[in-house]
């Protein structure tokens, strides 16, 4: 079985105008860094992958996760988790709900639970659960979005931008962890950023998008 | 299961009018209506016509031309200060005072008997009031006043709602560091992206002002008053013929209302080439008096407003008071024992409908949101006129035909017909104060949560919705506040049977007893304003503890 | 598209052809069976709260004869009048949304020439039997006969309404008012014509002014300006000495009370001769008010209901309109606090225990006495009110 994202063909078009072409493969755990200057398609590719491709947009091509064509399929269906550079926590539900907003069907209510506990404790956030989210600094909500993502079990990772908005001394940290967890996890990830430190951290393959 | 949504919403809105259009033409045409002899030259032959068409397109266009410009001195000159957030805390309830409420306690301020004269006449012991007329000149300035002063708040909150659409004070910094005052910067730079965004509902002031029935008839002129108020005395002549007259009146009001805001929209391609000239004559403005005049003249309009109200609260509980006496010989509560059982009897079935026609409107609204985001479907610009076409053909133009059209297929009067008739009016409003903050939702929120498995309808209810619940109870609360203020609507679509608060504080109006005025003023006044109260205090309650949700 | 057929099908069908499902008013015995637990929409004028209090007093007493009685609320008596023709013209002849008019005049006098009253009934009603039918104007309305299509429930005379602590001897003439008004200038008004109180005020300076009031029975005729030449001459002379000279003017009766009230005019006109004295008790008048009559009588008339041809309620209209008749009803009506209008009965027919009752009510402190009362003059007929008010509407109603 072919496991990890593979990017077979892809060519984005607006309006006949082809925007990017591309064919790529990510391994579980690794990460492929997408570099290019705004408007080279990057958030683009990443709403293909998503599912949620705006109707000006054309693509054609197909692209695969641990073997199956994601073409067609509801983006809730694919099992692929994004991060923003933004942490967006919904702010309407404290930190522990939020936590629980992805956690796959089944279990019991204290399964759930202590699965919830268990991954604050794993991020340092012991006992942050009743917190209102807008109350976190910075780096705690970053670990936050992604402990959410990563308890939906997800199958792929995208990450937009995701390290810019945090202070210099956080970002390195949050990176770390991060590509930790992502590789610990065996889900293969999709970067885009403008930071060549980014793509450094990551250590993995990196494509240089044009205009 | 969305889909079918904006197609129902669109014959909602459009079916209604065109009907009640259809139901006028016949009528001033000669059908329907027997016995009507060439209702068109005998509406143009009315003695009054003129002077009639004049006074409602004058007091029209200067009241919009007044609310319009006071909205934007107030927001030019005081955007972010101390004194606009208590000027926009003082103004924002006025909102949902109904106009009949507010022209009939602003009309015993200003009368030469009124409040404001008696003071001077208590100082100087005059026993008799100066005859001046003050409420209903000839030329409609008092009506002008009076609808000014319940526009202003409509078109603040608008405009301020636009503000966030356009980087205000990012613009506006730019604009102060290449050296322009505050006034002139923001009038370069910010008025025309907010005008943009206003300009609908500018112009639904604009035809308001020339059409409406219940401010004019308070505070109108009478010899003759204007021509909608001339429209509603045909439609009840006892002549019966006349009403072909009051059908061909009410085209004759349409065509008006339509070069009125064919002129009003030259205007703005005029107004657009001088401002680009001043650009680049690089003049500014005498910021000090601008400033002043804004914030004077708006404080003026909430004061008086204000003070309307509390004549209406005072004559509810006055025994006898007469001129010049600033208050009551004594203070009694037989008003409201009097009246006040029947008010809140009445209230209830107010209630009752304001909330169904909001929750169709609402449930219409979201689907037709939902669906623009799932399906894309959306008309744009098309949709936004089709929104507004209730509320830019005159009320006296199609209403009457509305009445008569669903008769001819057999649908008597009935509460089903006013519930209708309300939605006709509630959705637009609805769809405008929701519209905004839905688009503004940052679609990010629902990409994670899909990421995380969320399906479509999960984002709705337990994201969306949730966050949004703020904008949602605003939107429920303005559309209670039209469904109670519908006048019109409800007496002629419920054929006298369907009585609101409105209907019988206009009924009530025509006797003059202030007393009864101001139990039902206040009570309707009241009726409009606990949604708007309930729509602050819940999400302030429901999220106390959510920092996150208080700016949302 | 179908609703433009449904339009054009609806016209074809507006044919009258009056279905008759109504009971037969000389069977009350079958009326008042079938009254029962029927819903009347009486469609009254709502500008009074007097009015509407005593409605809802009506409303009580329907209530033990099993009838559910509802006030709807007009600004205008035509409006009523609108709806029963809207609704004839679309082909509804029974089912009505109108059950019961409170009606006179003009609007009387449209609605029985175009068909739309059921009757007759009033002289079938058990009540009728106390009706004043020799001395009051209760069988003709604004001189067009009533033929039972309307039963009357009130007597209405023009009164002045005056304060006497401005007005030492009020003007009880055309010629004196006028007097008057030159050395108080902006002191009088009278409610905008085609307000009927209004034109009831052109009407009686009218009778004041000719010399010949018989004419005024007869419809208009090609004679009108000659006949009315006099009265536009004394208007010319009256209305730049009028409260705001003229460029304005009260909407309706009762809003004169609150001008006087104000202090912006020294008099005023009513239908009712109790009228100022409920206004004093409610505070709505000075206790200094007055009332007085022109030397040479005044205007008076009576109130009606008639009950449309597709009324939904005919047999429970009839019990209201026979509540409305009863001696009690007819005293509360006449109580000064209360309402103040005047009744329709002749005490000769009543019960000694009711007469007493009539004659021991206080009129109150602003109503005159019968005798006081003086002539009562009977209406022109309706074309001549509708004629005045167009003509005042032309000649002042929109001038400059």
């Amino acid at each position: 079985m072919d496991r990890g994202l593979r990017i077979e063909g892809l060519r984005i078009t607006r309006g006949g105008e082809t925007l990017l072409a591309i064919d790529a493969h990510v391994a579980p755990g690794a990460v492929l860094t997408l570099m290019g200057p705004s408007g080279s398609g990057k958030s683009t590719l990443l709403s293909v992958v998503m599912g949620d491709l705006a109707p000006a947009f054309r693509a054609t091509g197909r692209v695969l996760l641990d073997g199956r064509d994601l073409t067609g399929l509801a983006p809730e269906a694919r099992h692929v988790g994004i991060l923003y550079q933004d942490p967006l926590l919904f702010p309407h539900l404290d930190v522990a709900t939020n936590l629980a907003f992805g956690l796959p069907r089944g279990g019991t209510r204290a399964e759930r639970r202590a699965a919830v506990e268990a991954a604050l404790a794993e991020i340092g956030l012991d006992g942050y659960g009743p917190r209102d989210p807008a109350t976190l600094s910075g780096g705690q909500a970053a670990r936050v979005a992604l402990m959410r993502t990563l308890l939906s079990k997800p199958c792929a990772l995208l990450l937009d931008e995701p390290f810019s908005k945090l202070d210099t001394d956080r970002r390195d940290q949050i990176r770390q962890l991060v590509f930790a967890r992502a590789r610990a996890a065996e889900i293969p990830v999709l970067m885009v950023t403008h930071d060549a430190a980014d793509a450094e951290a990551a250590g993995g393959e990196i494509i240089r998008l044009g205009v | 299961m969305l889909r079918p949504l904006p197609l129902l919403t669109t014959l909602v809105l459009a079916g209604p009018v065109l009907v009640g259009l259809i139901g006028a033409v016949l009528p001033a045409f000669g059908y329907l209506v027997p016995g009507a002899d060439m209702p068109f030259s005998r509406a143009l032959d009315w003695p009054g016509l003129t002077r009639a068409l004049g006074v409602s397109v004058f007091s029209g266009v200067l009241s919009t031309l007044g609310a319009l410009g006071l909205a934007t001195l107030i927001l030019a000159g005081w955007h972010g200060t101390r004194p606009f957030a208590w000027l926009e805390r003082a103004l924002s309830p006025l909102l949902a005072v109904p106009h009949a409420a507010a022209a009939l306690g602003l009309a015993f301020v200003v009368a030469p008997s009124g409040w404001l004269m008696r003071a001077p006449a208590t100082l100087l012991g005059w026993e008799r009031p100066p005859d001046l007329l003050i409420l209903g000149d000839p030329f409609g300035l008092s009506l002008a006043a009076g609808l000014v002063a319940k526009e202003l708040p409509f078109l603040l909150l608008m405009m301020l709602a636009a503000l966030g659409q356009v980087q205000a004070g990012s613009r506006l910094a730019v604009a102060r560091s290449l050296g322009q005052g505050r006034v002139a910067g923001w009038l370069k730079t910010i008025f025309p992206g907010v005008y943009a965004q206003v300009r609908l509902p500018v112009l639904v002031v604009l035809v308001f002002g020339v059409t409406n029935v219940d401010v004019a008839v308070i505070l109108g002129p009478t010899t003759p008053s204007t021509l909608s108020v001339q429209i509603t005395r045909w439609m009840t002549d006892p002549d019966l013929s006349t009403r072909a007259v009051a059908a061909a009146g009410g085209l004759i009001l349409f065509a008006a209302t339509l070069a009125v805001l064919a002129a009003w929209i030259a205007g703005e391609h005029v107004l657009a080439r001088l401002g680009r000239a001043w650009v680049w004559s690089g003049h500014g403005l005498p910021e000090r008096a601008a400033r002043g005049t804004g914030l004077g003249l708006a404080t003026v309009s909430a004061v008086m407003v204000l003070l309307g109200l509390a004549a209406l609260a005072v004559w509810s509980v006055a025994a006898r008071w007469t001129f010049p006496d600033l208050l009551p010989e004594g203070l009694t509560l037989r008003s409201w024992n009097r009246f006040g059982p029947e008010m809140l009897a009445t209230a209830g079935d107010t209630m009752l409908l304001a909330v169904a026609a909001t929750l169709v409107s609402l449930v219409l609204v979201i689907g037709c949101l939902e669906a623009e985001v799932r399906h894309g479907l959306t008309a744009g610009q098309r949709a936004l006129w089709l929104l507004y076409l209730p509320l830019l053909i005159p009320q006296v133009t199609f209403l009457p035909g509305l009445q008569l059209l669903p008769l001819s297929l057999g649908i008597g009067p009935s509460l089903w017909l006013v519930l209708l008739g309300h939605v006709v009016f509630v959705l637009p409003y609805v769809f405008l104060s929701l519209s905004g903050p839905f688009h503004a939702w940052d679609p990010r929120f629902a990409q994670v949560a899909t990421g995380l498995g969320a399906s479509r309808n999960r984002v709705l209810w337990r994201l969306r919705l949730p966050m949004l619940i703020g904008p949602i109870l605003t939107a429920v609360a303005v559309g209670m506040a039209v469904s109670v203020g519908q006048y019109l609507t409800t007496l002629l679509l419920g054929g006298g049977r369907v009585t609101t608060m409105v209907t019988e504080a206009v009924a009530l109006a025509s006797g003059g007893n202030r007393r009864a005025i101001g139990v039902w003023g206040l009570g309707q006044a009241l009726a409009a304003l606990l949604p708007f109260a309930l729509a602050l205090l819940l999400p302030a309650i429901l999220y106390r503890n959510r920092r996150g949700m208080r700016h949302g | 598209m179908r609703l433009a057929l449904s339009l054009l099908a609806a016209l074809a069908l507006s044919a009258p052809a009056t279905a008759q499902t109504a009971p037969d008013p000389t069977d009350w015995a079958a009326v008042s069976t079938a009254a029962r637990g029927q819903t009347v929409y009486w469609h009254a004028w709502g500008g009074s709260t007097a009015t509407n209090d005593f409605i809802a007093w009506i409303g009580e007493q329907a209530a033990e004869e099993g009838v559910d009685l509802r006030h709807v609320k007009l600004t205008d008596t035509a409006d009523a009048v609108g709806v029963v023709l809207n609704e004839l013209q679309s082909g509804i002849e029974s089912g009505g949304s109108v059950d019961l008019i409170w009606i006179n005049g003009a609007n009387f006098a449209s609605m029985k020439e175009a068909g739309l009253l059921f009757g007759p009934f009033a002289q079938h009603l058990p009540n009728w039997r106390y009706v004043d039918t020799e001395d009051k104007t209760v069988e003709t309305d604004f001189t067009v006969p009533t033929q039972g299509y309307e039963s009357p429930w009130a007597m209405a005379q023009l009164v002045f309404v005056y304060d006497s602590a401005d007005v030492e001897t009020p003007p009880a003439s055309a010629a004196k008012l006028l007097q008057w008004a030159h050395e108080n200038p902006g002191r009088f008004t009278f409610p905008q014509p085609p307000d009927f109180l209004g034109t009831t005020f052109l009407k009686q300076m009218l009778i004041e002014l000719t010399d010949d009031t018989a004419r005024l029975q007869d419809p208009v005729g090609d004679d009108y300006e000659e006949v009315t030449g006099i009265l536009w001459d004394y208007l010319d002379q009256l209305e730049p000495l009028l409260w705001r000279q003229g460029r304005a003017y009260p909407e309706t009766g009762p809003r004169q009370f609150q001008l006087i009230n104000d202090g912006e005019v020294d008099i005023a006109l009513s239908f009712s001769p109790g009228e100022a004295t409920t206004a004093i008790e409610n505070f709505e008048l000075p206790e200094s008010v007055r009332t007085y009559v022109l030397e040479g009588g005044t205007l008076g008339n009576a109130s009606f209901v008639a009950i449309p041809v597709n009324a939904n309620a005919h047999a429970g209209a009839m019990v209201v309109a026979d509540i409305l008749l009863s001696p009690a009803a007819q005293l509360r009506a006449q109580t000064p606090d209360i309402l103040g209008y005047g009744t329709v009965l002749d005490m000769e027919k009543l019960s000694e225990e009711d007469r007493a009752a009539f004659a021991e009510l206080d009129l109150g402190i602003a109503t005159l006495s019968p005798e006081e009362l003086g002539t009562v003059l009977p209406e022109p007929h309706p074309t001549w009110a509708t004629r005045l008010a167009a003509d005042w509407v032309a000649r002042y109603g929109v001038a400059d």
